[in-house]
C-alpha cells in the first residue's frame, strides 16, 4: 500500500500571534515552527497501516527551503521519502492543486491530510485534492483501517459519528483521536539524514485567495468579579444585564 | 449575480444556522443586485411549508433536489447543478462539518475561489473580500477572492437572522447525481441523542483540570442541562480521557463562538483561549485569581468550583422555573 501524507508547517501552538508591515504579514520573529499537529496524526496512522500491511509512506509539503527541518523530522518519525514542492503556500487552492498535479501519476492508494492547518484553518486541502483527482473523500476521520482494497473509517459529523466504507484509492483528513503522534528516536533521526528528499518545481497553479491584511481580536475590558458566596448573582446578571440566558 | 445558499436539513428539519445563512445570502444578493436562491438537497425533504418559509428569511426561491443518500458529494453535485442553472456567483454554506465537506468539491467543479470560517459580509468596493478567522481564533484576516465565482463557508452564530419577507415559491430541480457521489457508503450513523452539538451551541459550559476528575462532571452537566447549554472541556481533560475529544475546544480542538462560554477550572492557556475568545460573553470560574482566563473574561468568580457550581445550578433552576 502506497500512502501519501500531506504536511503543513505551522507556528507552535504557544505562539503569540502578531503582524508586521502594516498588518499585512505574519510576524515570524522568534516563532518556532512545528509539523501541523493533525498532519502528524496522519503520518503516524500511515506508518501504522504500512507497518501492519506492507507498503511505503511518502510525505509531501508545499513550501520553501526553510521548512526542510520539519520535513526531516517527518522522515525521522518514519516516512520513507519526502517531496517538497518549491512554492510559497499562499492559499489552500494552490497547495492542493500542486499536490494533486504531482500525485496524479504516482499511484497512491491513500492520500491523508490533516483536518485543517492550525495557522490558516481553511480545512480545504484534502477535499480539493480529492476533487482534482476524482477520488472519494472522507473528511474528519477519527479511525481508519484497510482490508484488501477497502477502507473503513469513522468520521465526525455534526452531532455524531458515522462509519463509512470506501474503495481505495481515496483521500481522508485526520481528526484528533486518529492515533497518538510518535516522537522520533535517535535511530530515526540518523536514518532521516540519508532518506530521499526530492525538490520539485511547481506547475504554477494560481492562488485564488489572498490573505491581504490581518487584525487581532478587539481587546476585552476588565473582568467584573462576583464573590463566590453570592455566585448565584451571576445567573441574574447573565439574564438581566447580558440578556443571554 | 445571484447567490445560492445551501439549506442543509437533517431528519427533515432545518437548523438555526440555515436561517442565518439565508439571511446572510440575502444581504449579499442585495449587494450584488441579484436574487437569493436556496437549495435543499436531501434524502428526507422538510415539509413544503418549512421549505416555503425560507422566503421569510430572504430566499426569493427555494429549490429542492432529492438525493438517494445524504452524502456530501451528492449535495455538492446538486449545488453545482443549481449554481450553473441559476447563474449563481456566490455560493453560501454553513461552516460546519458537512458544509466544509461539500465546499471544496463545489469550488473545484466551478473553478471558484473559496473561503471558510467567514465572519463578515463581502466587501465589494474594490474586488471581493471577506473577513475570516485565522490562527485558530487568535486573529482575523481579510481575504481577497479573485475567481469569478466564490464559495463562502460562514461561521455559525455570527450573523443575525432577519425575518421580514413572506413565503417563497418551491421548485423541484432535477439534478443528475453521478454514481461517484455515493462512493463513500455509510454503514452506520451514531447521532448523540438529546445533546446539543458543541459547534451549534449558543451556550457552553466547559470544564478543565480544576474539576479534578471525570466523576465530578455531573456538576458541569447539571449546570449545562439547566441552562440548555452544551458541554465542553480543555485539552488536558480530553487527553486524559475524562471527556470525549469532540468536547475539546482550543487551537488543536474546535473553535467555537457561542453567546456564553462558562469556563470552570480552566486556567486559560493561550491555545485554549484561541478557541473560545470570540465568544460573546465569557465567564471564568477559578480558584486562582492569577489565572489568565480572568484577563479575557467578562465576568469572573474567584472561588472553589465545588462550592460555586451548586450555587449557580440552584440559581439557574430558580430562574428557569420562574420563566
Amino acid at each position: 500500500m502506497k500512502i501519501l501524507v500531506c504536511m503543513s508547517v505551522v507556528p507552535d501552538t504557544t505562539t503569540k500571534v502578531t503582524f508586521t508591515d502594516n498588518n499585512t504579514k505574519f510576524n515570524t520573529a522568534g516563532v518556532q515552527y512545528i509539523i501541523n499537529p493533525y498532519d502528524e496524526l496522519s503520518l503516524t496512522r500511515a506508518l501504522e497501516l504500512t507497518e501492519a500491511q506492507g507498503g511505503s509512506v511518502t510525505v509531501i509539503h508545499v513550501g520553501l527551503a526553510d521548512s526542510e527541518a520539519s520535513i526531516r523530522k517527518a522522515l525521522a518519525i518514519g516516512a520513507q521519502e519526502a517531496v517538497r514542492i518549491n512554492a510559497e503556500p499562499t492559499d489552500a487552492t494552490l497547495v492542493a492543486y500542486e499536490i494533486a498535479s504531482w500525485a496524479a501519476s504516482q499511484g497512491f492508494d491513500m492520500i491523508l491530510t490533516g483536518r485543517e492547518s492550525i495557522d490558516y484553518n481553511s480545512g480545504l486541502v484534502g477535499g480539493l485534492i480529492a476533487e482534482q483527482l476524482g477520488l472519494p473523500f472522507v473528511n474528519i476521520v477519527t479511525k481508519i483501517d484497510v482490508a484488501g482494497t477497502e477502507a473503513t473509517a469513522v468520521r465526525d459529523i455534526d452531532g455524531g459519528k458515522e462509519i463509512v466504507k470506501i474503495a481505495l484509492p481515496m483521500v481522508a483528513s485526520a481528526q484528533k483521536e486518529l492515533t497518538e503522534p510518535r516522537i522520533p528516536n535517535m535511530r530515526g533521526i540518523m536514518a532521516a539524514r540519508s532518506k530521499p528528499l526530492q525538490v520539485v518545481e511547481p506547475t504554477g497553479a494560481a492562488a485564488r485567495g489572498n490573505h491581504a491584511s490581518f487584525e487581532l481580536p478587539p481587546a476585552k475590558g476588565a473582568v467584573k468579579l462576583i464573590s463566590p458566596e453570592n455566585a448565584g448573582e451571576l445567573i441574574q446578571i447573565l439574564h438581566q444585564e447580558a440578556k443571554i440566558i | 449575480m445571484n447567490v445560492l445558499i445551501f439549506a442543509e436539513s437533517a431528519e427533515g428539519k432545518f437548523k438555526k444556522a440555515i436561517y442565518e445563512a439565508i439571511s446572510y445570502g440575502k444581504e449579499v444578493a442585495n449587494k450584488l443586485g441579484g436574487e437569493a436562491i436556496a437549495l435543499c438537497a436531501s434524502s428526507e425533504m422538510p415539509s413544503d411549508a418549512d421549505l416555503a418559509s425560507l422566503g421569510k428569511y430572504g430566499a426569493n426561491k427555494v429549490l429542492t433536489s432529492k438525493i438517494n443518500e445524504d452524502r456530501p458529494a451528492a449535495m455538492a453535485e446538486a449545488l453545482v447543478a443549481a449554481a450553473n442553472a441559476n447563474n449563481a456567483k456566490v455560493i453560501v454554506v454553513s461552516n460546519n462539518y458537512n458544509g466544509k465537506s461539500i465546499a471544496p468539491s463545489v469550488a473545484v467543479k466551478l473553478g471558484a475561489s473559496i473561503a471558510t470560517g467567514v465572519v463578515s459580509v463581502p466587501n465589494t468596493d474594490n474586488g471581493f473580500s471577506v473577513k475570516r478567522g485565522v490562527f485558530s481564533g487568535k486573529a482575523f484576516a481579510d481575504v481577497n477572492l479573485s475567481a469569478d465565482i466564490k464559495v463562502l463557508a460562514i461561521t455559525p452564530n455570527t450573523f443575525s437572522i432577519n425575518e421580514s419577507g413572506s413565503d417563497a415559491p418551491v421548485e423541484a430541480m432535477s439534478a443528475d447525481i453521478s454514481g461517484n457521489a455515493y462512493r463513500v457508503a455509510a454503514s452506520s450513523v451514531d447521532k448523540v441523542q438529546g445533546k446539543i452539538p458543541l459547534t451549534e451551541a449558543e451556550l457552553v459550559v466547559s470544564g478543565g483540570r480544576g474539576m479534578k476528575g471525570p466523576e465530578n462532571w455531573g456538576l458541569i452537566e447539571d449546570l449545562a442541562n439547566t441552562l440548555g447549554a452544551a458541554t465542553a472541556c480543555s485539552k488536558p481533560v480530553s487527553d486524559m480521557d475524562w471527556r470525549p475529544h469532540e468536547e475539546h475546544v482550543g487551537q488543536t480542538g474546535i473553535t467555537i463562538k457561542p453567546n456564553l462560554y462558562i469556563a470552570v477550572g480552566i486556567s486559560g492557556a493561550i491555545q485554549h483561549l484561541a478557541g473560545v475568545s470570540s465568544s460573546k460573553v465569557i465567564v471564568a470560574i477559578n480558584k486562582d485569581p492569577e489565572a489568565p482566563f480572568f484577563k479575557v473574561a467578562d465576568y469572573g468568580i474567584v472561588g472553589d468550583a465545588f462550592e460555586v457550581l451548586p450555587r449557580l445550578i440552584d440559581a439557574a433552576k430558580q430562574l428557569k422555573s420562574a420563566q
